[in-house]
């Protein structure tokens, strides 16, 4: 499987530096929600004496300037990609191959993460000039941080693959889709630190997968998080990683099943 | 040895029906109707190792259907097949590494990179010993005569390039049975030729078996021995290609452009072509002249309609 990976990813990597220039702008248009975000909390945090529930200026920096990295990190493909793909025949290729598609899709972004870490690294460092991040991580969150940016990829990857199958059964999956984003939106961490949130709010995040896809990877790099989250953290995310997995076992079969039933 | 077993193999596709209309639109809300449509019908056939068979039809008649169930693409509704001993349903890898599908409007490779790239991927995929890769891939791209062509990005390639590529890409892993649809579709004289010889010598290098479909009867006539033509789902001919054509393309067209502006257009018998043809030279000033067999799919139309008029 190793070779196949570094494969992909080399593909991926010779096809995204050909649009470097077009990844470039892409990243700098991603920017502007959080900078909206970022300028917002701030606001209303010297508006109220210097922080909001403890969060100062430079902590609302840290937390979206890692949010650029993580939100590159979990480009995924989209479910809404399917029906072309079912369409221009393109997943008929992939069947007559003696391997499952989804590792041309998670390899493949995996290599285009290379690209985008590179391209980011200077976004990241006006970003850092600009608004003066309190960022001071441990060893321990570096290293927590260096695997969670990973597990988070995996998480919304399979899952979104695996929405995505959707399209097997009916062609108006639109509305599904939303829905899931504007889930994910709400739960993740994406908008607002969910340390912002009620408690009854952030209990909740729990039981979704999208903390444990947005919002955890950061809050590990940025704290306050104690060490035990940490792992607990990591936990959650091989537990959601694993419940990816089951359900892509569930769905994919019979999603090829229909496929071979119906033509494509 | 048959290579390639069909016996009574059959599919049928649900399609959902609805008339025009907004009651129509209403209604399909709370009751949506559905009718099943016979893509293949009971088609059964044997092909053995090395043989390049035609697979023949009018658009629509189940070729591509056929190929897709043989390939594991599609399941069967009904009957049963076996390519290399191994049913197709299921897509075993054991199977996938040793057939290929080539269609002749897909592109497989990737748009941006030079076909080496997507070369590359497929040893990973196929798990090919570099040497033996090597060894392969410079010898498509000798065969293909694609040298100058593999190092500059498909999407800068012209069609006939592209195919080209597809081609040598798909048989990196070197299958044992080849299913190509419509290889040569939209491509010039030309590159058709190219492709063909490429197919012949493909087969008699590695003893291939090859089932082709083709709108275009040259390419059948360079390749296949043997035709089997499907129309409606139904298998309506198996046999030798030349009692096809003998039997069936009796009669040729012969048009003449005269001096006037006018075309004139008269259908012969094949024996009588040469009489027919010398006296309308003798009669109008022609200044232009074509003698054709019919096209390939009236031919089918021919077959069908005697299979029809058979008891």
């Amino acid at each position: 499987m190793i070779p196949l990976y570094a494969a992909h990813m080399r593909q991926a990597v010779l096809t995204q530096f050909q649009y470097r220039a077009a990844n470039y702008f892409y990243m700098i248009g991603m920017i502007a929600e959080p900078v909206v975000y970022l300028v917002v909390w701030s606001t209303i945090a010297r508006a109220q004496g210097g922080s909001v529930d403890g969060l100062t200026p430079g902590d609302f920096a840290a937390y979206y300037i890692v949010w650029t990295l993580v939100r590159n990190m979990n480009i995924v493909l989209t479910p809404f990609a399917w029906e072309e793909r079912i369409k221009d025949g393109m997943l008929a290729g992939q069947l007559m191959k003696p391997v499952h598609p989804i590792h041309e899709d998670l390899a493949g972004f995996m290599g285009w993460k290379i690209v985008v870490l590179l391209l980011w690294i200077p976004i990241a460092a006006v970003l850092v000039v600009l608004f003066r991040p309190t960022l001071n991580p441990t060893l321990l969150q570096g290293v927590v941080f260096s695997f969670a940016i990973w597990g988070a990829y995996l998480i919304r990857a399979i899952m979104q693959w695996s929405l995505g199958l959707i399209t097997f059964w009916t062609t108006r999956v639109a509305a599904v889709f939303e829905a899931y984003y504007l889930s994910e939106m709400l739960l993740s961490g994406r908008v607002f630190p969910l340390v912002l949130m009620p408690k009854w709010f952030q209990t909740l995040t729990w039981y979704f997968p999208f903390r444990w896809s947005f919002s955890f990877p950061i809050v590990a790099l940025t704290g306050p998080i104690k060490n035990r989250d940490l792992f607990i953290g990591l936990g959650m995310q091989v537990a959601w990683t694993l419940v990816s997995i089951g359900i892509l076992y569930l769905v994919w079969p019979r999603a090829v099943r229909r496929f071979s039933s119906v033509g494509g | 040895m048959a290579i390639i077993e069909v016996e009574d193999l059959s599919k049928t596709f649900k399609v959902p029906v609805r008339e025009q209309g907004l009651r129509a639109s209403v209604r399909s809300l709370v009751h949506r109707e559905t009718k099943e449509v016979t893509a293949v019908d009971a088609v059964s056939f044997t092909i053995d190792a090395g043989e390049v068979v035609g697979f023949l039809g009018p658009n629509g008649a189940g070729k591509t259907t056929t190929l897709k169930m043989l390939s594991g693409l599609l399941h069967p509704t009904g009957g049963r097949c076996r390519v290399l001993g191994l049913e197709p349903k299921g897509r075993p890898a054991e199977l996938l590494r040793q057939i290929t599908l080539v269609m002749g409007n897909r592109n497989q490779l990737q748009w941006d990179l030079p076909a080496l790239d997507s070369f590359e991927l497929n040893r990973a995929i196929y798990r090919l010993p570099r040497t033996e890769f090597v060894a392969l891939r410079d010898e498509l791209i000798a065969l293909l005569d694609i040298g100058d062509l593999v190092t500059q990005p498909i999407r800068n390639l012209s069609l006939g390039e592209r195919m080209k590529m597809e081609i040598a890409g798909a048989l990196l892993h070197r299958p044992q049975v080849l299913f190509l649809d419509e290889p040569t579709i939209g491509l010039d004289i030309t590159m058709q030729r190219r492709i063909r010889t490429f197919v012949a010598d493909y087969n008699a290098r590695y003893g291939a078996s090859v089932i082709l479909t083709s709108h275009y009867m040259a390419d059948v006539q360079a390749l296949c021995k043997r035709v089997i033509v499907i129309h409606h789902g139904r298998l309506v001919f198996d046999g030798d290609l030349t009692a096809l054509s003998e039997r069936f393309t009796t009669q040729r067209t012969i048009t003449a452009r005269l001096a006037n502006g006018e075309e004139i257009t008269i259908r012969a018998l094949r024996a009588d072509t040469a009489s027919a043809t010398t006296r309308l030279l003798a009669d109008h000033d022609v200044v232009d002249l074509t003698i054709e067999d019919p096209p390939i799919d009236d031919v089918i139309e021919q077959v069908f309609a005697d299979a029809h008029d058979t008891p």
